[in-house]
């Protein structure tokens, strides 16, 4: 069963990189393109066959079902690695003025940690930063890239394999 | 007879008025009010008035440096307010050589000048520059003002802004806008990598400076209207919060130990208090603290993002953006958080309301239709113009005297960045500032003396 989610998740991840076509460069997934299997419970575990990311509508911060997803193969990942501990991002795009954007991506970081709260991570394992529309990872000026960048992102700051 | 003195600021200004002194000078003649020479700024497209600023006299090859390098300043803000065309120097007629004597008005009337600038720099025993100036109306064929300055060496562009500003009062009616500064935030870097640094210059792009090296991500610096003190927002040591940046000393602290992420300062009129926003889990809520006292005061209290809060210069209101409508809108409160009612109605998602020096309006940024609008409203809401409008245009300013707003547009796309532009409240002469590299986040000081 962990396999098989594991399998889709690779598929999803390669999908995404697919769609990120104007996108110089890829650094938030450098697994997802490569054959070689992670270490089980490393960084790259967790982006190629987690997902470190979920995405967001323009202006809200509530969590679609695919986000949904994602979190909940987060959360059973982190029960697996109790030690490790994560700082959730909330990211804005560029369509929106600096400081609403600041807040309204601190909403999505928290949603997200709500999320992964409910699903029984201890709330003390989850830091939260918000960067507004700072710290874009798609450039183009088109939805296409905008939809990327509405994002919250899962970091392991510690206790991951390294 | 009439004397004017430039006011000199109190305590927190100290060093400031150390630096320029500014005294009246005797005027020639008794002075009549005469139909004098005026310009109404508050329309739009306004024929420039053509001005010639004469050559300041000097005695030696160093004063006679000062003296252009003056006239230079005077130039350059009076042709980018806009209301003024000055007029290139190889078309006068007469060479001024006696700053006490009358012009020859007629040489000056031929090449249409209305207003003509006179001057003279010397150096004092005591090393400091002196610098004089009258202000002619050509055809009244009256000297309509004048006064003599004193600053040392290094600022001796002061002068040159406080003889605009003098100028501009006298020919306008306002007060002017030239003695100021503007802080804001160059970026430099690829847009997915974006190094950032505090920077400020004098509203013309002179004494460009530095303030943060770029380590840590900077956004949104404001200046305290009463001190050398910019409050800004800093992500340095992994953690968002506002700060104050020292001007002087260069040192930097930051303001009250809050649980949470803080952003979108601002100072109160009086410099005592910071106003801003605490992110509590997903809400914003507005704050403020008492520098002194380090007291703080919740003024908001929703289930919303409220933030960008700005007083109003009597410091009674604050306009603030909030989303507790569904979407962001502009909303204006007494200063202890009581009466908050929503004020833009329009079209569109409204923000970043900032109040005019003036008190009479609000600027803001408009997001309608896929665009990003600047406009003003009165603080009521009512009367909503908009002064520019494109891809992204973000964040005004206001000039000191309310008259002129810089803001920033950002252009297209992966190579794109932003720029400073500024705009006269008629929406007229919209000019790009020019800076080293891309810049956001302006903010206007007030004036400086």
């Amino acid at each position: 069963m962990i396999r098989l989610t594991a399998l889709r998740a690779v598929v999803v991840g390669l999908a995404l990189v697919a769609l990120v076509a104007c996108e110089s460069t890829n650094t938030e997934q450098p697994g997802a393109v490569n054959a070689e299997p992670a270490t089980p419970g490393s960084e790259r575990d967790f982006i190629v066959n987690v997902g470190d990311r979920v995405f967001f509508l323009t202006d809200t911060a509530t969590l679609t079902d695919a986000a949904r997803e994602t979190l909940r193969r987060q959360a059973a990942w982190l029960k697996l690695y109790p030690n490790v501990r994560i700082q959730v991002e909330g990211h804005a795009d560029e369509r929106g003025t600096r400081e609403y954007n600041i807040a309204l991506s601190a909403r999505r970081g928290n949603t997200t940690k709500a999320f992964l709260v409910s699903q029984g991570i201890n709330p003390a394992r989850v830091d939260t930063i918000s960067y507004g529309k700072e710290r874009p990872v798609a450039l183009c000026d088109a939805e296409s890239c905008w939809s990327q960048n509405r994002r919250s992102v899962t970091l392991l700051t510690s206790g991951a394999q390294s | 007879m009439r004397s004017m003195s430039t006011q000199l600021g109190g305590a927190g200004k100290a060093l400031l008025a150390t630096l320029v002194l500014a005294v009246s000078l005797v005027l020639a003649g008794p002075y009549k009010a005469y139909a004098l020479i005026e310009i109404d700024i508050t329309r739009g497209n306004v024929e420039p008035l053509p001005v010639a600023v004469a050559d300041f006299l000097g005695g030696d090859d160093r004063e006679r440096q000062f003296a252009t390098d003056i006239v230079g300043v005077i130039t350059n803000n009076l042709a980018r307010s806009g209301l003024f065309k000055p007029i290139a120097r190889e078309a006068f007629i007469e060479r001024i050589t006696d700053f006490n004597a009358q012009p020859r008005f007629g040489d000056w009337r031929i090449i249409n000048a209305q207003a003509l600038v006179t001057g003279r720099v010397s150096l004092q025993s005591d090393g400091r520059i002196k610098a004089e100036f009258r202000l002619w109306d050509v055809l009244s064929q009256q000297q309509m003002t004048g006064f003599q300055f004193f600053t040392t060496p290094r600022n001796w562009r002061r002068i040159g802004h406080l003889i605009s500003d003098a100028i501009y009062e006298r020919l306008t009616g306002e007060s002017g806008y030239f003695d100021s500064r503007v802080v804001f935030i160059e970026e430099s870097g690829p847009k997915d990598q974006r190094i950032k640094r505090l920077v400020m210059m004098d509203q013309d792009g002179a004494n460009f400076r530095r303030l943060t090296n770029g380590e840590n991500l900077v956004l949104t610096p404001r200046f305290n209207p009463r001190a050398q003190e910019i409050a800004y927002m800093s992500y340095a040591g992994g953690q968002a919060r506002v700060y104050i940046y020292n001007i002087e000393t260069g040192q930097r602290q930051i303001v009250g130990d809050f649980p949470g992420m803080t952003f979108a300062p601002r100072f109160s009129p009086d410099g005592r208090q910071v106003i801003m926003s605490l992110q509590q889990g997903g809400n914003a809520n507005i704050y403020t603290m008492d520098l002194q006292t380090r007291r703080t005061q919740r003024l908001t209290n929703t289930p919303a993002i409220d933030t960008s809060p700005s007083y109003a210069p009597d410091s009674s209101m604050v306009t603030f953006t909030s989303d507790r409508s569904g979407n962001q809108q502009i909303y204006v409160m007494s200063s202890d958080g009581s009466n908050q009612r929503r004020i833009s109605f329009g079209e569109g998602r409204y923000s970043t309301p900032v109040w005019s020096p003036r008190g009479d309006l609000i600027a803001f940024t408009k997001l309608s239709r896929g665009k990003f609008l600047i406009g003003v409203m009165r603080p009521d809401g009512s009367g909503e113009r908009i002064l520019t409008e494109g891809y992204h245009n973000e964040g005004p300013t206001w000039a000191p005297n309310g008259r002129v707003l810089i803001f920033f547009r950002e252009s297209r796309g992966e190579r794109g960045g932003p720029n400073l532009f500024s705009v006269d409240l008629t929406g007229y002469n919209e000019r790009q500032i020019q800076t080293p590299n891309f810049a956001s986040d302006p903010a206007w000081s007030p004036l400086m003396n």
